[in-house]
């Protein structure tokens, strides 16, 4: 008897610090007393706010269709998979927090078609976010036009360009480039970054710089030089090397943006979705409005009908409540506005064992069982009738997952997130929580106590 | 029990209403929204001077995109939807918008969704639904995998599937007569609905015919009749309060919830409670009028 009150009691506990975990990491609603005072210090916690979908924060949703017409089978997964490898570099160097890029393989009947989804949280301008993607940074290799040259090469090698020089450009630019790579110079730990051209653009390279040897060959990113080498010999093996003054970083980006130069299979952009910040602000108050209403009427409800088993089904389930929420922030779950109406729906679900439960014990005290006999009889005997009604909902859950777009999917993670936990919550927390207060006397009043609905 | 001594007239209300539903299905049809068909949609809401409806649409005609439908929405904005629009055509439409610089409006929300991108949802959709019908059939007949007397156990089966279109065939219906007043559009969350409606309203029957197969089993009457009436009795009260608690936050979700998710939540309603109707006064009444029918035949014979 004390095992299980005690057992009820740390549940209780652990309950509260669910709770307490999902509340505490919500940076609006943090409270500074909170924050400052010795739990924050004794327990780490970082900042874990819940993860909004787009249709929540405001963002835009894009997806482009590629032409993968000249390609063919293991070419197709590798050009896609460099695709977005490309459009992720890109979106990244704008600054985009959490961009979502992914490749959509066109499934049944879709004809093989491949398509690329970017998902950018935040930028709620559409022409801002088609440029973004869109926009080819322009490589460049420029040949001084003729003329005395400016340059001055300094002692240390590296020269100093005016850059009001005219620099005319060539026909070698990044399209010929094969890769771009960062390496570290072997003595002077310099970063620096080696180009390696494609066949034409070797051909290219060598005679621009057969043609301009002890010249400088101005390289070029969007309009602005970069680095301004001076050529040596002619060079016939397609590699050159940007070694500019480049911090570690710089040089980390610039490779990504060369490599990022050409894409390797042409898209086009058939869908565009963009959500405002108000409207989804005003979607997520509506949601937990909708959710907390939801919850306290159901939660008079179960008080009124089914009395004090109701008021621990209620205790039981706002602790199902915590931990959906506190898994919401850990897995972490994209939260939709569909992910929203799936969650409240799972309160509702989540009392359907309870009820089915007490109408059993109901039952048993009919039979005229004593209080806590009916309420095991009670458990075991609803078990069955709670698993089929679960499996259908579940179910249903995994194929709708399985459908999903993000719209489906968060639903159908949260339905099927919630008749999971649910399952775990009703039956064990309001077990043990029955159990725990069992100590009452077979009477009129704990009887009442126990019966449902409009019985005395 | 009085569901199973008037069990021809309840059966004949849900007759009545699938036939209601399937003539309204007919006749007002199903508009089908963006996301299955392609299209685009914008929401324009304009801060300061708001344009009359007129001028908006003429200057959306101008620009030359098609046909465009412009409905007014809240109070200082307009819902407009034309075909799929190319980013040339956006940047084309935005400007219209603002009617020559006149007016400012901002644009809060807009989709463009590629024709190609729609049928290939529309076709996931399809599969879908064929695979949660079968799924259920197949769980259907796993939950009633024992034979049991008078009724064979593959008559529980066919009739939790008759109960599960009348589920689902009634909100469709009334669905129909949103989308032929309200405007209402079918789109992924329709589809949702109806799949979960499945999910959850199939879980009903199967409590109500688990019941009747135990007091079987218990052998509480010779007469199947009063078997499950007696069945119901028992459980139409779980039955009730297990979707009442659904139906409660489902319409918490309707009256305060996000406007994506009100007509999902209206078709989420209206098929819970469809749900439990037919749990129990359609299901079970059928089960005992088949078992009627078959002590007939046999006597018969």
């Amino acid at each position: 008897m004390w095992k299980t009150r005690i057992t009820a009691l740390v549940l209780l506990l652990v309950g509260f610090s669910v709770a307490f975990f999902v509340y505490k990491t919500e940076p609006n609603l943090k409270d500074s007393r909170l924050s400052t005072s010795w739990v924050s210090k004794v327990l780490p916690f970082n900042e874990k706010p819940f993860k909004l979908g787009l249709d929540l924060s405001g963002g835009s949703h894009l997806v482009y269709k590629a032409d993968t017409s000249a390609l063919s089978g293991q070419n197709i997964k590798d050009s896609m998979d460099s695709l977005r490898d490309i459009i992720e570099r890109r979106v990244n160097l704008f600054g985009v927090s959490e961009p979502v890029v992914q490749i959509e393989q066109g499934g049944i009947g879709a004809g093989g078609e491949q398509k690329l989804i970017v998902d950018l949280p935040g930028i709620t301008d559409v022409e801002k976010a088609v440029a973004m993607i869109g926009q080819t940074p322009l490589l460049e290799f420029r040949i001084k036009d003729t003329g005395p040259q400016n340059a001055t090469v300094l002692a240390d090698g590296s020269v100093s360009l005016n850059v009001d020089e005219n620099f005319i450009p060539t026909e070698l630019t990044g399209r010929f480039l094969d890769r771009a790579t960062l390496e570290f110079d072997q003595t002077t730990m310099q970063p620096k970054v080696s180009l390696k051209f494609n066949k034409e653009g070797t051909d290219l390279f060598a005679k621009m710089t057969g043609e301009n040897v002890g010249k400088i060959i101005a390289i070029y990113l969007d309009g602005a030089p970069i680095s301004t080498p001076v050529v040596n010999e002619a060079i016939t093996t397609g590699e050159a090397v940007i070694s500019g003054n480049f911090k570690a970083e710089e040089a980390k980006l610039l490779v990504g943006r060369l490599n990022s130069g050409a894409l390797p299979v042409p898209i086009t952009l058939i869908s565009t979705q963009t959500i405002g910040p108000s409207l989804g602000e005003k979607a997520v108050d509506d949601g937990v409005k909708a959710a907390l209403i939801g919850f306290l009427i159901v939660a008079l409800f179960l008080i009124l009908w089914y009395r004090l088993p109701g008021l621990i089904a209620v205790i039981s389930l706002m602790i199902y409540a915590g931990i959906m929420l506190s898994l919401f922030k850990l897995v972490p779950v994209v939260l939709t506005a569909a992910g929203l109406a799936g969650f409240i729906i799972s309160i509702g679900i989540a009392v359907d064992a309870n009820v089915l439960i007490f109408e059993r014990v109901k039952e048993e005290l009919k039979n005229g069982r004593t209080i806590s006999d009916a309420v095991s009889a009670g458990f075991s005997r609803a078990w069955f009738s709670i698993r089929d009604s679960n499996i259908s909902s579940f179910i249903t859950a995994v194929i709708l997952f399985w459908f999903g777009t993000s719209l489906i999917k968060g639903f159908a993670l949260t339905l099927g997130m919630g008749v999971l936990v649910s399952m775990l919550s009703a039956i064990t927390l309001t077990q043990i929580f029955l159990k725990s207060i069992n100590f009452f006397k077979d009477n009129k009043f704990t009887r009442f106590l126990f019966s449902s609905g409009l019985s005395k | 029990m009085f569901i199973i001594k008037y069990k021809k007239i309840f059966i004949g209300i849900s007759i009545g209403l699938v036939i209601l539903s399937l003539i309204s299905l007919f006749t007002f049809g199903l508009k089908i929204g963006i996301d299955f068909k392609g299209g685009a949609l914008t929401e324009v809401y304009y801060s300061g001077e708001i344009p009359d409806q007129i001028s908006v649409v003429a200057s959306v005609k101008e620009a030359g995109l098609g046909e465009a439908l412009i409905q007014p929405t809240g109070e200082n904005g307009f819902i407009v939807k034309t075909k799929d629009l190319s980013e040339p055509e956006r940047v084309l439409l935005f400007s219209a918008l603002n009617l020559g610089d006149k007016y400012t409006g901002e644009v809060k929300n807009f989709s463009s969704i590629g024709p190609s991108v729609g049928k290939e949802l529309a076709k996931k959709a399809i599969v879908a639904i064929i695979l949660v019908s079968l799924a259920i059939i197949l769980f259907i007949a796993f939950a009633f995998r024992h034979v049991s007397k008078p009724v064979s156990s593959w008559r529980y089966g066919l009739i939790a599937i008759v109960s599960l279109l009348h589920d689902v065939i009634i909100p469709v219906g009334i669905f129909s007569l949103l989308s032929h007043f309200k405007g209402a559009e079918v789109d992924t969350l329709f589809v949702v609905a109806i799949l979960t409606v499945l999910g959850l309203s199939v879980s009903d029957t199967i409590v109500v015919f688990d019941r009747i197969r135990e007091n079987i089993r218990n052998r509480f009457s010779a007469n199947f009749g009063e078997t499950v009436g007696r069945s119901l009795t028992q459980s139409y009260q779980r039955s009730i309060n297990t979707s009442l608690t659904v139906i409660l936050v489902l319409l918490s979700l309707y009256f305060f919830g996000p406007s994506s998710t009100k007509y999902f939540a209206l078709m989420m309603t209206a098929g819970m409670f469809f749900g439990t109707y037919s749990s129990i006064f359609l299901a079970s009444p059928l089960l005992v009028l088949t078992e009627e029918w078959q002590t007939k035949s046999s006597r018969k014979r």
